[in-house]
């Protein structure tokens, strides 16, 4: 479905990096009280259908604003550039090396002598690295920077996967 | 003086028929159903008093079968034409069969690539049409009880229960005969029927995290969901669903077996025998420490401590999904604030016990946990059939596996990740990579893996009618959309030509809508006349629910959103549309009316939903201004 609304629009807020996360959830389950399926239930067909596609058109919108990379991604695109690709890579190579680095650090935690501290502590590297991503890009995209926010998004799809990577290793390691 | 009430046209307060509505949880072992009588869920009874029904259906000869306690009296002495347990088969193929099916005495009709049938002396029979039978003596004894047709039902299905298990529950039901209202996750319904019977008077306006621990026979669900305002919202889900105390019994069985010097290739009944023992002694030792037991020409004693050590193994499963669980949902054992217990077997004092240990919490359990699905299941029902309104109630739920297509070397792409709220809706975009190319196919899975082989084959789809072009200019995208019961459609459409995409789907386990079609139609319950009479009537519902939606738009953002003319071509369909309704007796006439009157107001319909999404905030932000 298409709708003239942008995302932020729906939550009726300002296009901007910065979201208030608790004002963005009440608002969520505000609009979802008023449009979910459940609320059509005895309407006819054509009235569920379209309470299917605004709920999920919802959700979408709350997923993408409530997570900082989905939201610089999305802020980007609204600026007819697409940021969502897995596949562009930044040509910072200093960043590079140091990915590589975290890499092989992630490889290296299944044989270090405690892997939960090891895990830890590279965690915590990669938040604050993430954290500071975040910060740039909300600098740069003030400044109508495009280029170099472009670039900071790309950075920090590096970050966000090796999050889930860490995550995914320390339920592995917790399942045995 | 009386004051005048006005109603909106199309929103007349037409005579206020009380619906009939219930809430079924259909259970690996046991079934029951549930209704609301004045405002409090209550189970519906048989005849006899009884609450639950057993999942079992014993088959005779072809038309001829019996359901319930009547049926599980012939699980020794007829095994092979009597069927418990047929949850576990929901949604599977017969390669899952054969990795569990040792455990079930069936005989399974050859491998046709699809769903298992099984061999019954009443012919071959598939686990959808086992459900189908249990579901319409469930809607039976709600019809006794309410001396009416029932309006619908909300079925409950486990939240772990991937797509093709839940359209096999939903085909069950369509197979009965019943309207479903909503398949609702297990856990969600029990949250309901706690939340809105103690918390919410006790803690109310609270945010409160809760894990919902559910085993039964044949399946295990964890939670987690966040309940505030009466918005229940669930944040992970996770589980096993081939696993449960059906399993505690086997491993006891297995143990008896070892005991008793027999060979691991029982027949049929020595294995009933088996687990019926195991099954009375594991609830014996509910209250005891130790049982004898006296089975064929053996006797012995199983201790509590030695069936612990039997079933811990499978406990210890069910902990290490709710960790998984809790990862998922961002959430640490200690902000959990309640856990309920649900599903009989949660009677075992055991798994209540490492439960505890592991939330450090003493769960909630005063609800029967047998009953306490079907009692919210029925609350919800009451609120979707119309009889009462919903207030603040809203359950957002998630879907428990993720959804991908099939790639290039058998890999899985992604496209819905698991735990992500539904209803969701995903597009994506494909291209020809031969000149010419008409066709195109997409297979669909569900499940974790990286493999395709190693997730669940959901459907294969076909699209067919691609406009001829060279390789790579054609664009083809394909919408994917999970609705609120967790269930999937596709659409494919071509956009530089603006061809919809014809699409063929062949579910992998399921069955066919034709399949579905003929089986209604070679149902014995299911006269001919009587299934037009049917279709005709719920057509002529669907069109008075149309006509209403429709007057009551036209009404409310008629003159805003609509030009004289289009207000015009509105107001003569609607009036085609009635004028039909009242004067023809075939259903598939109107079918087609509605559709083309679908059509007609799809883009008003998108206007006021425009406008609506925009305003939907508009009087918050004012309140939040004001507040300052």
């Amino acid at each position: 479905m298409k709708l003239s609304s942008d995302f932020f629009e729906i939550f009726a807020i300002p296009v901007a990096w910065q979201v208030d996360s608790s004002q963005l959830q009440s608002r969520y389950l505000k609009l979802q009280q008023e449009f979910h399926p459940d609320r059509y239930a005895s309407h006819g067909d054509t009235e569920k259908r379209l309470a299917v596609q605004t709920a999920s058109l919802i959700n979408q919108a709350y997923d993408t604003l409530k997570s900082p990379l989905k939201r610089a991604q999305y802020l980007l695109e609204l600026k007819q550039i697409d940021a969502s690709q897995d596949s562009h890579i930044t040509s910072d190579g200093a960043f590079l090396m140091q990915q590589i680095d975290l890499r092989e650090a992630l490889s290296d935690v299944r044989d270090s002598a405690d892997p939960f501290a090891a895990l830890d502590s590279l965690r915590s590297g990669v938040e604050s690295s993430y954290a500071e991503q975040q910060h740039q890009f909300q600098a740069q995209y003030q400044l109508s920077d495009f280029d170099d926010a472009f670039n900071t998004v790309a950075k920090m799809q590096f970050s966000a996967k090796l999050l889930d990577e860490i995550e995914q290793l320390e339920a592995d390691l917790e399942d045995l | 003086m009386a004051l005048l009430q006005i109603s909106e046209p199309g929103q007349s307060p037409q005579p206020h028929q009380r619906r009939h509505a219930v809430g079924i949880d259909l259970g690996t072992t046991n079934s029951l159903v549930a209704t609301v009588r004045s405002g409090m869920a209550e189970v519906l009874a048989d005849e006899q008093g009884r609450d639950l029904l057993p999942s079992v259906v014993h088959y005779v000869t072809e038309g001829v079968s019996c359901v319930g306690y009547e049926a599980a009296e012939h699980n020794v002495a007829d095994p092979l034409n009597t069927l418990a347990s047929v949850k576990r088969l929901m949604g599977r193929g017969v390669a899952d069969i054969k990795t569990f099916g040792s455990q079930l005495p069936y005989e399974f009709a050859a491998d046709d690539g699809g769903m298992p049938k099984i061999k019954t002396t009443a012919g071959l029979v598939s686990p959808i049409q086992v459900s189908a039978e249990i579901l319409r003596k469930l809607a039976g004894r709600a019809e006794i009880a309410f001396d009416s047709e029932l309006d619908g039902a909300v079925i409950t299905v486990p939240a772990y229960f991937d797509e093709a298990q839940r359209q096999a529950t939903k085909d069950a039901a369509t197979l009965a005969g019943i309207k479903v209202l909503r398949l609702l996750n297990e856990p969600t319904a029990a949250a309901i029927a706690y939340g809105l019977d103690e918390s919410e008077r006790e803690t109310k306006g609270q945010e409160r995290t809760i894990a919902i621990y559910d085993l039964g026979g044949g399946t295990f669900d964890i939670s987690i969901l966040r309940l505030s305002k009466g918005v229940f919202e669930v944040l992970a889900t996770g589980g096993d669903s081939a696993l449960g105390g059906d399993d505690f019994d086997l491993a006891i069985a297995d143990w008896l077996r070892q005991q008793m010097g027999m060979s691991e290739d029982l027949n049929p009944i020595e294995q009933r025998i088996l687990l019926e023992t195991a099954k009375s002694a594991k609830e014996e030792l509910t209250d005891s420490t130790q049982v004898e037991l006296e089975v064929l020409d053996w006797q012995g004693t199983l201790t509590r401590e030695l069936m612990h050590s039997l079933i811990d193994g499978l406990i210890a499963k069910t902990v290490r999904a709710c960790k998984k669980s809790l990862r998922d949902a961002g959430v640490a054992q200690t902000q959990i604030d309640d856990v309920i217990l649900v599903g009989g077997s949660t009677r075992t004092p055991r798994v209540g016990d490492k439960v505890a240990e592991l939330f450090d919490l003493e769960p909630l359990c005063s609800l029967d946990p047998d009953q306490v699905v079907a009692m919210g299941a029925a609350l919800q029902a009451e609120v979707l059939v119309g009889n009462k309104s919903g207030d603040d109630m809203l359950l957002l739920d998630v879907i428990p596996l993720s959804l991908g297509i099939e790639t290039m070397g058998g890999l899985i792409e992604k496209i819905i990740h698991r735990n992500t709220t539904i209803p969701v809706a995903k597009a994506q975009e494909f291209t020809t990579f031969k000149d010419g190319q008409t066709a195109m196919a997409i297979h669909i899975l569900q499940g974790e893996r990286e493999l395709a082989s190693d997730c669940r084959s959901l459907a294969r789809f076909e699209l067919r009618g691609i406009p001829p072009m060279v390789a790579g200019a054609a664009k083809i995208r394909v919408s994917y959309q999970v609705d609120a019961d967790g269930l999937l459609s596709v659409t494919a459409r071509e956009l530089t030509s603006n061809v919809e995409s014809r699409i063929e789907v062949k579910p992998s386990y399921g069955l066919g809508e034709e399949e579905i079609t003929s089986m209604l139609q070679d149902s014995f319950s299911h006269a001919r006349d009587d299934m037009q009479a049917r279709a005709l009537r719920e057509q002529q519902v669907e069109a008075d629910r149309m006509i209403e939606d429709l007057l009551a738009a036209i009404y409310k953002d008629g003159d805003a959103l609509l030009d004289s003319e289009e207000r015009q071509c509105l107001k003569v369909a609607i009036q085609e549309l009635r004028d039909l309704r009242e004067t023809t007796s075939e259903h598939r006439v109107l079918a087609r009316q509605i559709e083309s009157v679908a059509k007609a107001s799809e883009e008003f319909a998108a206007r006021r939903m425009d406008v609506s999404i925009k305003t939907a905030l508009a009087g918050q932000t004012l309140d939040e201004i004001e507040k300052g």
